[in-house]
């Protein structure tokens, strides 16, 4: 009997402007089993994936659904299909409910009239049998990266869709999340459910996809059995070389305090409380300190309240002997702080923008920027933006005049990591540097942390990724409900018992 | 890499394409309601209208309502600039007429009750009118009150204030402000000898150079100044700006200050000629700051394109003024000319339509 598959994608081509996306890439996916597929950014995955849910039009290749051809012109079609995924970048509306993002497109409706109960107890079930917590009435604006993803997986869950895309769904879940997220992959698979796994994270594809196919620039690669392979072959394919996955570096010079935070507190917004609360510590110049938690845990206003986003509530601030508590983002930026933000759309680019303007945005006020003090002086603005793109491998349709929006995610985070780095900053605080980015670019921006700690330069990096906090600081701090609860030396520790800490089941100042 | 430049995929060939396309349309579904009425005279009516001054036979006459023409297009263009500016940074200055309104109050008191020369007059209209847009800037930076919300509400307010307040320099008799020419000549703007082209057309003057050059200065800050990179970053993306340290809630007050100012030198630049009066018994807001809207998007949001769009539509109005009134309602001439300004407002969907013929046709010759 001849294979059954769910979905096959047949030597897909599409082109955009400047680059062909897609080149003849061929991607079948068998009944109920998990297919990653695995490539660098600007690999094609996305744009493959946006084919087969019609938001592009593939002008090579065709789609068969269950042996037969089928033509997907949008959402609307891939919906009809079964085809359900939850996006890299969620598609959610941010002053709805959970709820009402849930059930959006499909209401249960009689009469004309919402009938949420019925909707509600559906989604609970949902909730509770793949244990998938959310508060089904909490506003998609005040709730963490973490409950806003799994609201999206809640909502393919309860379309009853048959072929389920995760596109890197979980980048930013915690470990434990992550665990309980491969077994309600396996149970879906194990039902019947197709599963096409989007990743760049190899250790998550070796456990749970039994096939793999890799993509590099546009090309199709080869698809393998994950049972007859190994993460290097799989790296080596993805990227067209041997990639290290562990960090070198020498040990620490460690010189004087660059940052000196005391009894800092930070208001929660959604909450009458404080999402920091009560938290000292330092970082001193060529040392890497890393805040590890699960998302949530008062990371983000901590970060914002260095940064000068949000006031603090109490505490003070020292940055190289000066106080800079009340001082002005401007100001703290100017006196050598970069800062890399969590949320890159939110914060760290001006979408609409081209590339250019964006690399220059912590400092286009400089006189190397500008014509007699009021006019961008474009050329020196283009020059610039050119360094900094061919220096850091920055990858968009039409270099410098690329509107932003419309480079891979990968990308912009790049250029964000180019510009705030380039700034040569004293203090550099790294906020999730390596979300959604591969594994080569993961080596490269290591390299950078690492290479800024040894010219003698602070960071302070914010990770929800169990390697990168094990593998890049010279001390961990795990922040749990808005407190430091420990302080660990890395070679000391083991992933176990920062799981413990992470989880709020130690807190006890840590092993330093 | 692979070229793909299509003269059509050029936006300023895009903005003038769908501009001139709204037009068209325009022209023809107003030509489709003359018929209606009265389908003998539709066509003389139509070709009135878009002659407008080309209606008068002898030369002389045309030149004088030409100059009519650019007299009452000098204020549009800064309403329309005013609306723009705001645009460009995120916000939409429905509020306009309200601040144009606080600029008429200022101008022709200042003139007739204060006696001030005109170059302080003009002054404080501009500054009047930035008052009131920083009020709605301010409500929006501060309290994330709608600027549109709180402009439509302002521009009944200044409406009410203007009929208090310049009921005190009217008429006696009468429910029109006092003459200029009579009054105040102090306070009406020179006319550096552009009369004399018209004509000697005394209304003609320093206006339209002023509004020529703000529309110069506009595009200026918009597009080649630090101020404008951060003004529009402000309008893209609040919290992008705020992270890199704009002070983002200074820009979005700072920018409502600056199409109000615009829209109370539009004003100045109407009233202050002479050419009409304000009326105190008015009770509509007047339309120089909604048609500054229309004025905006037909020229592609383009400071130099607003130049070509507020003549156009003060063109297509005053043209209104020549279609004979035995056989069409004296109504007719603004019904058409509103059929064609609302149109206008179609630019961006006719714009979303060429590219998407565009990403049809490159989708097929792609191959």
């Amino acid at each position: 009997m001849a294979e059954q598959y769910a979905i096959e994608m047949l030597n897909i081509t599409k082109r955009f402007p400047g680059i062909i996306a897609n080149d003849n890439i061929t991607l079948q996916l068998k009944k109920g089993e998990i297919h990653a597929l695995l490539g660098e950014n600007g690999a094609g995955k996305s744009t493959l994936m946006s084919v087969l849910f019609g938001m592009y039009q593939a002008e090579e290749g065709i789609i068969k659904k269950d042996g037969k051809e089928v033509k997907i012109k949008d959402p609307n079609d891939a919906n009809e299909l079964g085809i359900g995924m939850v996006h890299q970048h969620f598609k959610l509306i941010e002053c709805f409910s959970v709820l009402d993002n849930i059930i959006l497109g499909v209401e249960p409706c009689k009469n004309g009239f919402l009938q949420k109960k019925e909707a509600r107890e559906k989604v609970q079930a949902l909730s509770n049998k793949y244990g998938l917590s959310v508060d089904p009435d909490a506003i998609i604006e005040d709730i963490t990266v973490g409950m806003q993803q799994r609201t999206e997986i809640l909502k393919m869950l309860y379309r009853d869709n048959e072929i389920l895309i995760f596109d890197e769904p979980t980048a930013v879940l915690t470990p434990q999340e992550i665990t309980e997220l491969m077994k309600i992959m396996k149970n879906l698979a194990a039902e019947g459910k197709s599963i096409l796994f989007i990743s760049h994270k190899l250790a998550e594809i070796m456990e749970v996809a039994d096939r793999c196919t890799v993509l590099r620039k546009g090309k199709y690669i080869g698809t393998v059995n994950t049972a007859d392979t190994t993460m290097e072959q799989l790296s080596s394919m993805m990227v067209g070389r041997d990639v290290s996955f562990h960090v070198a570096k020498q040990e620490a010079k460690v010189g004087d305090t660059v940052l000196s935070v005391k009894n800092m507190s930070v208001a929660s917004k959604t909450k009458g409380k404080q999402a920091v609360n009560n938290v000292s510590f330092d970082v001193k110049a060529g040392e890497i300190v890393c805040i590890a938690g699960i998302d949530g845990n008062g990371q983000t206003e901590l970060v914002y309240g260095l940064s000068g986003l949000e006031p603090l509530s109490a505490g003070t601030i020292n940055y190289k002997g000066k106080d800079i508590t009340s001082t002005s983002i401007r100001e703290r930026s100017v006196m050598g702080i970069s800062h890399i933000p969590e949320d890159r759309h939110k914060h760290g680019l001006i979408l609409d923008y081209p590339l250019e303007f964006n690399m220059i945005l912590q400092n286009y006020f400089e006189p190397r920027f500008l014509k007699n003090g009021l006019f961008l002086n474009r050329p020196a603005i283009r020059k610039f933006s050119d360094r900094l793109i061919e220096e850091n491998d920055v990858r968009s349709g039409q270099g410098s005049i690329t509107i932003t929006r419309a480079m891979s995610g990968g990308n912009q985070q790049k250029a964000i990591i180019a510009r705030e780095i380039d700034k040569n900053p004293d203090l550099l605080i790294a906020v999730q540097p390596t979300r959604g980015v591969d594994i080569g670019a993961i080596e490269t921006i290591h390299k950078q942390l690492v290479a800024l700690r040894d010219a003698g330069k602070a960071v302070l990096l914010v990770s929800l990724e169990l390697d990168e906090v094990m593998d890049v600081p010279d001390r961990i701090l795990v922040m749990y409900e808005g407190e430091i609860v420990g302080e660990l030396d890395p070679k000391k520790t083991t992933q176990e018992e920062l799981g413990l800490y992470m989880a709020g089941a130690k807190r006890d100042g840590g092993n330093k | 890499m692979e070229k793909n430049k299509s003269f059509l995929r050029n936006e300023g060939v895009q903005a003038l394409l769908s501009s001139i396309l709204c037009i068209i349309i325009g022209l023809i579904i107003g030509y489709i309601v003359l018929l209606f009425i009265n389908p003998q005279g539709a066509s003389g009516a139509i070709l009135a209208i878009i002659k407008n001054w080309a209606n008068s036979s002898r030369s002389t006459l045309q030149l004088k309502n030409l100059g009519s023409t650019l007299v009452n297009t000098a204020p549009l263009l800064l309403c329309s600039l005013s609306v723009l500016f705001a645009y460009k940074v995120g916000l939409f200055n429905i509020g306009a007429s309200g601040q144009y309104t606080a600029g008429i109050i200022v101008a022709l008191y200042g003139a007739l009750a204060l006696h001030l020369p005109w170059i302080v007059c003009m002054v404080l209209s501009i500054i009047a009118g930035a008052i009131v847009g920083a009020i709605s800037g301010a409500l929006k930076a501060y309290q994330n009150v709608s600027e549109v919300i709180s402009g439509i509400m302002l521009n009944w307010i200044l409406l009410y204030a203007a009929n208090m307040i310049l009921s005190s320099v009217k008429e006696p008799s009468d429910i029109y402000t006092l003459k200029m020419a009579k009054n105040a000549p102090q306070a009406i703007l020179p006319t550096l000898g552009l009369n004399s082209i018209f004509n000697n057309h005394q209304y003609v003057g320093i206006a339209i150079p002023i509004a020529l050059i703000a529309a110069i200065l506009v595009w200026i800050i918009l597009d080649k100044t630090k101020l404008g990179y951060e003004l529009k970053a402000t309008g893209l993306n609040k919290n992008g700006a705020k992270y890199a340290g704009m002070k983002e809630n200074q820009n979005i007050i700072l920018t409502m200050a600056i199409a109000g100012g615009l829209a109370g030198l539009a004003a100045s630049c109407l009233y202050l000629t002479g050419i009409t009066e304000w009326s105190c018994a008015t009770a509509s807001v007047p339309g120089m700051g909604f048609n500054g809207i229309a004025a905006a998007f037909l020229g592609g949001l383009n400071p130099l394109g607003s130049i070509l769009s507020s003549y156009f539509i003060q063109h297509i109005s005053m043209g209104g003024s020549f279609v004979d009134l035995s056989i069409y309602p004296s109504q007719v001439a603004d019904l058409i000319s509103s059929i064609i300004i609302y149109l206008c407002g179609f630019v961006a969907f006719f714009k979303l339509m060429m590219n998407q013929f565009l990403d049809k046709k490159d989708a097929k010759g792609g191959k």
